[in-house]
């Protein structure tokens, strides 16, 4: 796969550039590295605030719960049933969102109209709260004034723009 | 416009903690939430581990990359893009090159990598920021910006539509780049028009 090779060649890329513009390459890895361990252990107790959270969520069955009430709002924007599960955790969790994903191609089909949104939204977002959660603890702000609720938006554009879409190219 | 000063994750974290408990009372599920939090607790250990190995070969192979010019390549490149998203950082080349980093792998797909830089990038517009404790317009933006899927192939929803027998994985790819565009311009417009309404 071609996909396979863009991350080896990059690395290989930059360490051949380096050598040639007489870069030390590997002491000036290890420098940049060290200030990767400083990161993790500021990053540490915000994301573990975080993965409890969402742990928990999916272990309460909030997740159907919240299905259940979000619907006929979901219909409305032409956003079949089956996929409002994944618009719930797609901004929450990355793993729980590609676990359910899977099981969407797996009941409906992946060239069936519900297979063929949940595909355009795995695609086209991204797990915003990780996100969200991530940068802003790495340098330790902690007013993260409208990010939340704009990311949000956004999010919400990608799951209406992926069912008008996917009824536009294929029905 | 009070309400929207208070950091919103305060909020949102405490719904999901009481939410889950509710629902769990609801569906009879307490147990499950019961052990859910000590997983929980371990799963976000075994992520920071993952994690350190990932920022620890990005940071050094961005050092490698910075030290050699490599990175104010890209920066030119990516400038013009740059410089209309984010009209204050035009003689910031530390932030504008580690910005366009992260762009550029986030738009070859390497999510992994994608962090790591952005982290480096958020450090450059922190140094920059007056108020360390709340988020500056630029912080907000790029943020946002990376909550967007922006990449070029989406090539995990590829290999799996492609597992499930799909007659043409690839044939979501305009949809993709359509949705995952509107909501990127979506939400950097919202923060553009909520950063003037907190201004007033």
């Amino acid at each position: 796969m071609l996909a396979s090779f863009i991350i080896p060649f990059f690395i290989a890329a930059v360490v051949v550039y380096g050598m040639v513009k007489k870069v030390n390459v590997f002491d000036c890895f290890a420098e940049g590295a060290r200030q990767g361990a400083d990161i993790v252990i500021s990053l540490l107790p915000v994301l573990t605030g975080l993965v409890i959270a969402v742990a928990m969520f999916n272990a309460s069955g909030g997740a159907e719960l919240l299905e259940k009430l979000l619907r006929p709002a979901a219909s409305l924007f032409g956003i079949p049933s089956e996929v409002v599960s994944l618009c719930i955790l797609s901004p929450v969790s990355g793993s729980g969102s590609l676990t359910i994903f899977e099981s969407i191609l797996k009941e409906c089909g992946p060239d069936s109209f519900p297979g063929r949104v949940a595909s355009v939204i795995a695609g086209a977002t991204e797990t915003t709260f990780y996100a969200v959660t991530v940068y802003f603890g790495s340098v330790g702000i902690k007013k993260t004034g409208a990010v939340l609720p704009c990311a949000l938006i956004g999010d919400f554009v990608s799951f209406a723009a992926a069912a008008l879409t996917v009824k536009w190219f294929f029905y | 416009m009070l309400f929207i000063k208070v950091s919103m994750i305060n909020y949102i974290w405490a719904f999901i903690i009481v939410f889950s408990f509710i629902s769990a009372v609801i569906t009879g599920s307490m147990q499950e939430l019961s052990s859910s939090v000590f997983s929980g607790g371990s799963d976000a250990v075994e992520l920071c581990l993952k994690l350190l190995g990932s920022l620890c070969l990005w940071n050094g192979v961005m050092n490698i990359a910075e030290k050699s010019g490599l990175c104010e390549k890209f920066a030119k490149l990516l400038s013009p893009v740059i410089n209309f998203i984010f009209p204050k950082l035009k003689n910031e080349k530390a932030a504008k090159n580690a910005i366009s980093m992260n762009i550029t792998a986030n738009l070859l797909g390497m999510g992994n990598a994608a962090t790591p830089l952005g982290i480096k990038a958020m450090k450059n517009l922190q140094g920059l920021n007056s108020n360390k404790e709340a988020a500056s317009q630029e912080m907000m933006t790029f943020v946002v910006m990376n909550t967007a899927a922006l990449r070029i192939i989406p090539s995990t929803v590829a290999a799996l539509r492609e597992a499930a027998g799909a007659a043409e994985p690839m044939d979501i790819i305009f949809c993709v780049w359509i949705s995952s565009g509107l909501s990127l311009l979506c939400g950097i417009a919202a923060v553009k028009i909520m950063g003037r309404l907190m201004k007033k």
